[in-house]
């Protein structure tokens, strides 16, 4: 058993190895988080056998928003620090979207997303570029932050309200019509999951493959080696923290898509972005781990909370489990990397 | 060849060193600052039972912010807090409506004593990272709180007198609530500089491999810590309970981003090893001043959280620079 990530940059003990046990031992976390979805769903589906796509499709609209939270706070967390502005972010440019959409035309909002999106990442440079300057270190400077954005969102919208173009809104409802593929499968393809797919792997990918993620994963491991190993550490930083400010501004934009409105009081999102982040296998501390483990956690984390529901269960309760199962899960992960640590 | 000696050292850099020295200073004209700048915004207002006002606001967060300076000094952070003050501080309301006193006051401690110890063993024991840890924690305490809610809501809550008289009361024109902090405060400040205990503490966030090869227990240290940590939060919460006079769920919960603010503002490194209470005082009592001033501004409240923000930035910023040129 490995700590997620653990052997992630060790490239040449892949000749060695076969490739299979080679595979798992990288992905371990990852497809163990995988195993426990699929038998969550299947769980699911003997509480309540009438669970079916359109169901599967609401779970995922819900998981939308959490999802681009946890992106992110994933890749501030690899660079080796953390952003605690991320729900103060999104509702920021939530609000803003909302706001600017109520009462424009449809084609305004073809406008609109981009602007949003540049603001979030904007946004997110001022914090790295405030964390690089001040030296104050990252948790104050987010905190700080945290504060001056939840007060723009209460000047731009001082109460819930706004609207979303149609089409936005559509964006993520219904299934992806695929030709050629039965409908019982079409089902099972909702239009949100997609849009998730397509908006993380669209910057994600490249991002991985770039000099500029591997220098994001260099100061995340160690700063010190990194910069003298000639990475602009100041450069990546600030563009760490612009990326997590652009996928804020995605989640704030999911939540306005699904709400069809802006709300500025931010929502339950950076608890939940730093527990999925960890539970997906992103070392606290930076330099490890990847953006698909988080992104798995999340939908684990939003099906146990399905689960519950389902059950009928207390939702005050669903507060306590959630609470337990991420203690667990961390203390757990822990305890296996001091285990590994001493063998 | 002495010439160069008895060059005077400009007065601009002998003022900075002389506030690095003594880094309390600046803080404390800071705060001076900020009441001159309300006297003038509206004069008149700082009299006797402004002061005493201020002072009777700031304690809770100074003693929340406590836990903070300490915990940081380990190198770690303890958000729990919140949720413990809030437990503590609701579930006596609730219990002493039927309960003696005593026993309402040693269920109200119960949830602290042991959230601390599951934040002990979880940082202590199993290294978990304590910003997770203390996260969740307070998440699983809010849960059962609202769960305890809901058997209770019948019974009613009611502050009891002696908390009201603590909380809010006046002896003199000085408030009651310097009778808990004033020692409570010494008590901190006495352990952290003259105990062992206090030396460990720094150490330990100084440099733990270290500390540990030198044979200290490292769990026993963080355990009895994060306890600590957590019964001050208990009683920070019985104090507060009598301040506010209402109980609810969310009670406590807005101090703790500052204190953590507080902590940083009177210049306990978040990284550990450096800092110290009395900082953490100051620091509680400027951003006590500072929402005063923000409030009698009579902005939004979407501007006075962006002046927040930026005021508790800037003046970290600020410290920062002043403390770190020797």
């Amino acid at each position: 058993m490995f700590f997620p990530g653990e052997r992630e940059f060790i490239g040449f003990d892949f000749a060695r190895g076969d490739a299979m046990s080679h595979f798992l031992r990288r992905q371990g976390w990852v497809a163990g988080l995988f195993v426990l979805f699929v038998v969550l769903f299947i769980i699911t589906r003997l509480i309540q056998p009438a669970y079916g796509s359109g169901d599967f499709g609401s779970l995922v609209r819900a998981v939308l928003p959490y999802a681009f939270a946890v992106a992110a706070q994933t890749v501030v967390v690899i660079a080796g620090g953390i952003d605690l502005s991320v729900a103060a972010m999104m509702a920021l440019t939530s609000v803003t979207a909302a706001s600017m959409m109520s009462g424009a035309s449809e084609e305004y909002a073809l406008f609109v997303v981009p602007f949003v999106l540049a603001m979030g990442f904007v946004l997110g440079a001022i914090n790295g570029m405030l964390i690089v300057i001040t030296r104050v270190p990252d948790i104050v400077v987010t905190l700080a932050t945290l504060f001056v954005l939840q007060g723009a969102a209460l000047l731009v919208l001082d109460a819930p309200g706004g609207a979303a173009a149609d089409w936005l809104k559509a964006l993520i409802s219904g299934t992806v019509p695929i030709p050629g593929l039965p409908d019982g499968i079409d089902a099972w393809l909702p239009k949100a999951l997609l849009l998730l797919i397509v908006c993380l792997c669209i910057i994600w990918i490249p991002l991985r493959r770039s000099r500029l993620g591997l220098s994001i994963y260099a100061i995340g491991s160690s700063e010190l080696a990194a910069f003298r190993s000639g990475v602009p550490v100041a450069r990546t930083r600030i563009i760490a923290y612009a990326l997590s400010g652009l996928f804020a501004a995605f989640g704030g934009l999911a939540l306005t898509m699904s709400t069809g409105i802006g709300a500025p009081i931010p929502g339950p999102y950076l608890l939940a972005s730093v527990a999925a982040v960890v539970l997906g296998g992103v070392a606290l501390g930076g330099g490890k781990g990847g953006l698909l483990g988080p992104i798995v956690a999340v939908f684990v984390l939003r099906l146990v909370r399905t689960d519950l529901t389902l059950l009928a269960i207390d939702p005050n309760l669903t507060a306590i489990i959630e609470g337990a199962i991420m203690v667990a899960v961390v203390m757990f992960g822990a305890f296996i990397t001091m285990r590994s640590r001493q063998s | 060849m002495s010439t160069t000696a008895i060059q005077p050292v400009p007065f601009g850099r002998r003022v900075k060193r002389f506030m690095a020295d003594r880094p309390l200073i600046p803080l404390i004209i800071l705060l001076i600052i900020l009441v001159v700048i309300l006297q003038i915004l509206r004069p008149g207002i700082v009299n006797e039972r402004w002061i005493a006002n201020t002072i009777k606001f700031a304690i809770p967060l100074a003693i929340l912010a406590g836990c903070q300076t300490m915990t940081m000094l380990t190198g770690g952070i303890d958000l729990s807090i919140g949720t413990v003050a809030t437990m503590s501080a609701f579930i006596m309301a609730t219990q002493v409506v039927n309960q003696d006193p005593a026993v309402a006051f040693l269920l109200a401690m119960m949830p602290a004593v042991l959230i601390g110890l599951v934040n002990g063993i979880g940082v202590g024991v199993f290294r978990v990272h304590p910003l997770i840890m203390t996260l969740g924690t307070s998440l699983i305490g809010t849960g059962c709180l609202q769960v305890y809610q809901r058997t209770v809501i019948a019974s009613g809550a009611r502050i009891p007198d002696f908390l009201a008289w603590l909380g809010t009361g006046l002896t003199y024109g000085v408030p009651n609530a310097l009778l808990l902090f004033v020692p409570l405060a010494a008590l901190i400040v006495f352990t952290l500089s003259r105990t062992g205990f206090g030396r460990l503490l720094y150490a330990v966030g100084d440099n733990e491999r270290a500390t540990r090869l030198s044979g200290v227990q490292y769990w026993q240290v963080i355990t009895a810590l994060y306890v600590i940590s957590s019964v001050l939060a208990g009683i920070t919460g019985l104090l507060y309970i009598g301040l506010i006079k209402a109980p609810s769920l969310s009670l406590a919960e807005p101090l703790v981003l500052p204190s953590v603010a507080a902590a940083v503002i009177g210049g306990t490194s978040i990284f550990g090893g450096r800092g110290g209470y009395t900082g953490t005082i100051i620091g509680a009592l400027i951003l006590t001043v500072l929402t005063t001033l923000l409030t009698i501004l009579q902005m939004p409240e979407g501007a006075r959280r962006i002046l927040f923000g930026l005021i508790v930035l800037f003046v970290t910023a600020a410290y920062l620079r002043i403390v770190e040129e020797r």
